[in-house]
């Protein structure tokens, strides 16, 4: 890659759970790209990508505990700092 | 022999259902778009009730409420059938254990008489204003029009219906099975509450599905509940010594903080449809939260003593400020 940042990833199952999640990211995160594969999402992004409680519940209508994305979380790569409202991957410390 | 496996991905001709790509475009929808848009009845109606022959069996003339869409009266909570039972499946689960926990301490007992009686003597007549606001949001569901509108209507109804019931089990783990009848005498007799009989009734044969909508929904139990189980059960009760009233009841506040989103939204989308529509919404709010007040008065006063006109008032403020954040004029 040209680029001197690298990415950071996260796939889901695609399935009906995870679609809002995968919304919630591409719209929080404008640098996001999704790839659909069989069976997979996954969402690249520059350096930094960002999952909001408040986002995901803005697209269900409901209370979401962050905790519900492990369900359907595939895979991640990214140093994680999470809290209650937030999960943001990025190559920080 | 080698076998060569490759993931060969298909891609579906269609992303959903022509019904619901009438509306969203061809995209994947949510469970709940593919169970609400363009699941309403809309033609082939072969013969008019005649029950009601002005009118077709599904109708968009039976309310002075006009929308170019009436799916645009979108439900923020999403509720379909299944995340409607399964979000009430939860809070009965949480309420079992609020009784398993107020029966297994004695909670109850704990209670002074009289404040048990009042807790009852307050609580016990509602019942009968649940089931009323179960009749007319059925009949909301029947006679309105867009899925999008009845369905969540219909959940509502069972809501009332299941707030009735969690009442009646509050009172029987109160006192005698008599307390019940003692209620329905009083909501029957008792002068204090045949204002607010006289409201319920009054709504029950109201033709417009829209105004009873903004009757029941908006005016009477956007008053009713921010009362009696925020003011008199979680203030004036839990205070004295009642908290066992706030365990038992904990259903009620959660599901009118949640319903009012939709209703809120129901309005808001309605109101801004047209300056018509506007005008119709508000004036029938208008109308209404002055009765519901004056009906809740006696209720009150009955609840809260000296204070309970303070609190109605301050409700009522809260619920105007309701009202102008989903567009009404008041």
């Amino acid at each position: 890659m040209s680029s001197s940042i690298s990415n950071v990833f996260i796939a889901f199952q695609d399935n009906e759970e995870a679609r809002p999640v995968v919304e919630a990211i591409l719209a929080d995160n404008p640098d996001a790209s999704a790839a659909h594969t069989p069976g997979l999402v996954k969402i690249d992004a520059p350096g930094r990508l960002t999952i909001r409680r408040a986002t995901i519940e803005e697209q269900t209508g409901r209370a979401y505990d962050l905790q519900q994305i492990h369900v359907n979380l595939v895979t991640l790569s990214g140093h994680i700092d999470e809290d209650d409202d937030q999960l943001t991957l990025s190559w920080r410390h | 022999m080698n076998i060569d496996l490759q993931a060969r991905e298909i891609q579906p001709l269609r992303q959903t259902f022509a019904r619901v790509a009438a509306y969203t475009g061809d995209k994947p929808a949510s469970r709940y778009l593919e169970a609400t848009l363009g699941a309403q009845p809309a033609a082939n109606f072969h013969y008019r009730p005649t029950w009601e022959p002005g009118f077709e069996l599904f109708d968009t003339g039976r309310t002075a409420v006009r929308m170019a869409d009436w799916y645009a009266l979108r439900d923020p909570r999403q509720y379909y059938y299944a995340t409607w039972t399964m979000a009430r499946a939860r809070q009965q689960d949480a309420m079992e254990s609020n009784y398993q926990f107020v029966e297994s301490r004695g909670l109850v007992g704990k209670m002074s008489d009289a404040l048990r009686a009042r807790a009852c003597a307050v609580l016990m007549p509602l019942r009968h204003v649940a089931w009323g606001g179960n009749m007319n949001n059925c009949n909301v569901c029947a006679r309105g029009y867009g899925t999008a509108f009845t369905a969540p209507a219909m959940f509502h109804a069972m809501d009332h219906l299941g707030v009735a019931q969690y009442l009646t089990r509050l009172g029987l783990v109160m006192d005698e099975p008599g307390v019940l009848e003692a209620g329905r005498n009083d909501w029957l007799q008792a002068p204090r509450w045949q204002v607010l009989r006289r409201y319920v009734e009054d709504t029950l044969v109201l033709q417009d599905p829209f105004e009873l909508f903004v009757a029941q929904n908006l005016a009477l139990d956007g008053l009713l509940y921010p009362l009696v189980y925020g003011q008199f059960v979680d203030e004036h009760l839990a205070l004295q010594g009642g908290t066992a009233v706030a365990m038992l009841t904990a259903f009620m506040p959660e599901w009118h903080d949640e319903s009012a989103r939709w209703i809120d939204a129901v309005v808001k989308v309605a109101a801004a449809e047209s300056p018509e529509n506007l005008a119709l919404i508000s004036g029938w709010y208008a109308a209404y939260a002055q009765a519901a007040q004056a009906a809740l008065a006696p209720v009150a006063d009955l609840a809260l003593g000296e204070q309970g006109a303070g609190a109605l008032q301050a409700v009522r403020e809260a619920l105007d400020a309701r009202a102008r954040k989903a567009g009404l004029a008041v």
